[in-house]
């Protein structure tokens, strides 16, 4: 992805609307920085309370809450092995859990039976792998219509539809055999959403297409949602996908939720130093708070002085977290006048390429990660061992207690 | 060399004739052969869709015992269906040893174990999460198997020509709960072989190309919708 994508969402027909938001009954240390509130709506569309999934003796998966309200996209993002599948599987009731029940509009659905059905059948999900049956594009997309009892020509009718909405109409015709992989996703996507889910499960659908491929698809899906305002739970590994499609992001690492908020305040302000490395948080350093005054504060971070915003009491241990894209390189003799409170002398260790730019590493007695384009960094004839300057804004500046 | 000329020829002669002795047999073995296959899949394909899906205590014994009986000699089966069927055995009451429905029941218990195996090998070649994406389709239970056959359809009708390849060329289990009566039993195959060890080779081979004519007919057609739903 490259952070192609931008964050265009906030004008969706069914935007979540602020609700009280009370969940009493599972509120436990695990999720103490699930929102302010534990993230836990009063009237959510669709909730999971105690779920805990078990495989191989291990636990899993351990999520005392999570709720999904109506109109939201809900991106779970987290590390590959994190669990995001199976609490995917188990919200769409397509794995039985251990332990816990998913409600849907307040009601159990349980895992078998009628009323399981009947949710399966309010939901569509998309897998990583397309899984098209082996029949023609057109008769795919209008499968789930045919096992709801409409009739062929009308699910047909319906499924081409579809088939125009993701631009592959002319494809209706074929085997799914005969398809390319952003092609079968399509396919795999119109099957979905002809359906008019009242939840839509997406598990990493874009995680097997090439960048091009990903981006057109990623853009469709978004506009498709948009348009139907549709509820969606999106799990990920990719930050620029979760920031692209959702509402609300939640990190899930080793099977429990670590933190569910905006997408904002999740990437400015990840509740620990696990969570900011993978929201893209590349330098972490230790430092002790060695001066305040008025929601400022100064800390001594190896041989350096950071001002940042935040009340905490001298003597407090603290992690410095810095996004890369916050922090501006410029060169020792020719040092920017800027804004930033912030100004660190240090020595380029490496370069390094990250998509189409490049991350550079500085030793100003600490690492700091800084990205910077290619071309920056030839007019400031970056290399090992220059010696550099480095600014970035106190607000820029997140502070974990350690 | 001149026997074999002698035999097509024959063959072709007492088809073009219309034999009626010809005729029948291999109507009736068409008939047995063509029945015991149509019941093994009934029986096969959900038991063999059932133990591809399930797991069990003793899933695996079941499994290599399935494996055993795909190569399960015709004279066994054959021996096993004539104790039972006998006069004084458990089902010789219905004195069905020597009729065409005992002929049934042997071939059954031949091309059963074979259609079972092709099935459960050809659902756990599917990919395993096809069955989830089927259900999260909004597909019943039923619904998942009926749809799981149905991408199996191609391996399934290999299923279906093995089975009816192996009761069709058998002569073991036949001439045991058959015993080859004339105008009552008598197969293809069980025809070739007393005509066979009466030295009457012409009509043996005449008989031997019906068998071949017919297997490579019913074949023809298996592998013509097989081959038909890969173009699909």
């Amino acid at each position: 992805m490259g952070g192609s994508y931008s964050h265009r969402r906030g004008e969706r027909p069914f935007a979540p609307t602020p609700e009280p938001l009370i969940c009493a009954s599972t509120a436990t240390p695990s999720i103490n920085h699930v929102e302010e509130n534990g993230g836990c709506a009063a009237r959510p569309l669709l909730e999971a309370r105690g779920l805990v999934v078990v495989r191989g003796g291990r636990r899993v998966l351990n999520v005392p809450c999570v709720q999904v309200r109506q109109g939201e996209v809900l991106a779970i993002i987290g590390p590959n092995g994190s669990g995001k599948s199976t609490l995917l599987l188990a919200l769409a009731d397509l794995l039985p859990p251990s332990h816990g029940e998913i409600l849907y509009r307040g009601k159990a659905v349980g895992t078998r039976g009628a009323a399981a059905l009947a949710y399966r059948r309010r939901t569509a999900t998309v897998f990583q792998e397309p899984l098209l049956l082996d029949t023609s594009v057109e008769r795919n997309v209008a499968i789930g219509l045919r096992l709801r009892g409409i009739a062929g020509r009308e699910a047909i009718a319906r499924a081409v539809e579809w088939l125009e909405r993701f631009g592959i109409a002319h494809l209706a015709k074929r085997s799914a055999r005969a398809l390319s992989g952003g092609e079968a996703q399509r396919t795999s996507l119109a099957r979905a959403f002809a359906l008019r889910p009242e939840v839509l499960f997406l598990d990493e659908p874009f995680a097997s297409l090439d960048a091009p491929a990903k981006a057109a698809i990623v853009d469709d899906v978004e506009r498709v949602i948009q348009q139907t305002g549709v509820t969606a739970v999106f799990v990920t590994h990719d930050r620029d996908e979760a920031l692209c499609l959702g509402d609300r992001i939640g990190v899930l690492m080793s099977g429990e939720i670590r933190q569910l908020d905006s997408a904002a305040v999740v990437f400015q302000s990840p509740v620990d130093a696990e969570v900011a490395a993978f929201v893209g948080v590349e330098t972490v350093a230790p430092g002790v708070v060695a001066a305040g005054d008025e929601g400022l504060v100064r800390i001594d971070v190896a041989s350096q002085a950071v001002e940042a915003i935040g009340d905490y009491p001298i003597g407090q241990r603290v992690l410095v977290c810095l996004r890369p894209e916050d922090i501006t390189v410029s060169t020792a003799e020719e040092s920017l006048i800027t804004s930033a409170r912030n100004h660190l002398r240090g020595v380029v260790v490496k370069l390094s390429p990250h998509g189409p730019a490049l991350r550079v590493t500085i030793d100003c007695g600490f690492p700091v990660v800084a990205a910077i384009t290619r071309q920056s960094a030839a007019d400031l004839g970056l290399g090992p061992g220059r010696p550099v300057q480095v600014s970035f804004k106190a607000s820029a500046v997140h502070l974990l207690r350690k | 060399m001149e026997l074999i000329w002698q035999g097509i020829s024959q063959a072709f002669w007492l088809l073009i004739q219309g034999d009626p002795e010809v005729l029948r047999v291999t109507l009736l073995s068409l008939e047995v052969s063509g029945t015991a296959t149509l019941i093994s899949l009934l029986v096969g394909i959900p038991a063999g869709t059932a133990l591809a899906l399930t797991r069990f205590p003793g899933h695996r014994a079941v499994v290599s015992l399935v494996n055993t009986g795909m190569g399960l000699p015709p004279v066994v089966a054959g021996l096993v269906v004539t104790v039972f069927l006998w006069r004084n055995g458990p089902f010789g009451i219905l004195h069905l040893l020597y009729s065409p429905p005992a002929m049934v029941i042997a071939q059954c218990v031949i091309a059963s174990p074979i259609v079972v195996g092709l099935t459960l090998a050809a659902i756990q070649n599917l990919n395993p999460k096809l069955r989830v994406q089927i259900l999260a389709l909004g597909a019943s239970r039923p619904q998942m198997l009926w749809l799981l056959v149905r991408e199996a359809r191609l391996p399934l009708l290999a299923a279906v020509m093995a089975g009816f390849g192996a009761v069709i060329s058998e002569i073991g289990a036949s001439m045991m709960v058959g015993g080859n009566i004339l105008g009552q039993t008598r197969v293809l195959t069980t025809a070739t072989v007393m005509e066979t060890s009466k030295g009457n080779f012409d009509v043996a081979f005449a008989l031997s190309v019906i068998l071949l004519g017919l297997v490579y007919a019913v074949n023809l057609v298996l592998t013509y919708v097989q081959q038909r739903g890969r173009a699909l």
